[in-house]
C-alpha cells in the first residue's frame, strides 16, 4: 500500500512539474513546434531539465538501489533503430504537431473536464488498440 | 504577452525529472504515460501501479487551481473531429513507435538510449512541420 501511495505521489509531483512549465496547455506546446511568428523555446529548457535530472539520478539509483516495488528493473534492452521506431515516432509526431496534445498533459488537466480531453484519451486508447492487433 | 517562460520551464523539468527518477525508483520502470494508458488497457501486471499514477496526476493537476493557475487555461485549436485524429495518431504512433515524450523523451533520452533518441528527433521534426504548416499557413499563430 506504502508503494501504491508513492507511485501517486509521483503522479502529483510529476503533474506540478507540467503545470508550473505550462506544457499542459496545448498552445504553448504549439508555440514552440510552430517555427514562424512568435516563437517560445520554452518547451527545450523543460526537456533539457528533464533529462539532465534523470540522467544523473537514474545512474545514482541503478548503481545503488532496488526498486521498491518490483524484483528488477524491467527497462528496454538496446536495440536496432528498426522500421517501427521510426514509423511510430512519425505517427506521434504527426498527432502531436496538429494539436499539441500528449497523452502526460491530457491526463494531468481532466480536472477541467473539458469533453475533447475525454474525446483524445479514447482515441488514444483506439490508437494503441489497433497498433497492438497489427502486430 | 511574455511568451518565453524559461525560469519555469527550468522549475518544471527539474520536477518531471525528479518525479521519473522516484518512479524508476519505485517501479524499476520508465515512467512512460503512454505505456501507463496501454497498461490499462491491455491489463498488464503493473496497471495497479499504473493506475495510481495515472490518479497522481489528475490530482496533481486538479491542485493546479491553487498552486498555478495559468496551467489549466486550455484551449484546443481544433474542432472535435481533429481531437479524434490527433488522439488516433499519438495513441497508434507511441504504442508502435515504443514512448511518448515522457518515455522516450525524459527516461530514454535521460539513459541514452540511442533508440529513444532516435525517436525524440524523429517525432520532433515530423511535429514541427505539422504544427507550422497547420498554423502558420492556415490555422494562424497560436499565442499562449
Amino acid at each position: 500500500m506504502i508503494g501504491k501511495l508513492l507511485t501517486f505521489l509521483t503522479g502529483v509531483v510529476f503533474a506540478i512539474g507540467l503545470g508550473v512549465s505550462e506544457m499542459t496547455r496545448p498552445e504553448k506546446i504549439l508555440a514552440f513546434l510552430d517555427l514562424f511568428g512568435d516563437w517560445d523555446p520554452s518547451l527545450l529548457i523543460v526537456m533539457g531539465a528533464g533529462v539532465g535530472v534523470y540522467l544523473i539520478f537514474q545512474k545514482i539509483i541503478r548503481a545503488k538501489l532496488s526498486p521498491v516495488c518490483a524484483v528488477d528493473y524491467t527497462l528496454p534492452k538496446p536495440g536496432a533503430i528498426d522500421k517501427r521506431l521510426i514509423l511510430g515516432a512519425t505517427f506521434f509526431g504527426f498527432g502531436w504537431g496538429l494539436l499539441g496534445l500528449c497523452p502526460g498533459p491530457a491526463v494531468t488537466i481532466m480536472s477541467t473536464l473539458k469533453p475533447e480531453l475525454f474525446l483524445f484519451l479514447a482515441s488514444v486508447g483506439i490508437g494503441q488498440y489497433l497498433a497492438s492487433i497489427k502486430l | 504577452m511574455e511568451t518565453f517562460t524559461p525560469i519555469t520551464a527550468l522549475i518544471g523539468g527539474l520536477l518531471i525529472g525528479l518525479a521519473s527518477a522516484a518512479y524508476l525508483y519505485l517501479q524499476g520502470r520508465y515512467c512512460g504515460i503512454s505505456g501507463m494508458v496501454s497498461d490499462i488497457v491491455q491489463r498488464h501486471p503493473n496497471f495497479r501501479f499504473s493506475i495510481f499514477f495515472l490518479l497522481g496526476l489528475v490530482f496533481g493537476g486538479f491542485l493546479l487551481n491553487f498552486v498555478y493557475p495559468k496551467a489549466l487555461d486550455v484551449n484546443f485549436l481544433l474542432p472535435w473531429p481533429g481531437v479524434i485524429l490527433a488522439g488516433l495518431l499519438v495513441g497508434f504512433g507511441s504504442k508502435l513507435g515504443g514512448g511518448c515524450t515522457s518515455g522516450h523523451g525524459i527516461c530514454g533520452c535521460g539513459m541514452l538510449d540511442k533508440r529513444s533518441m532516435t525517436a525524440v528527433a524523429v517525432f520532433l521534426v515530423v511535429a514541427m512541420t505539422t504544427a507550422t504548416i497547420l498554423y502558420h499557413y492556415f490555422i494562424g499563430d497560436p499565442h499562449p
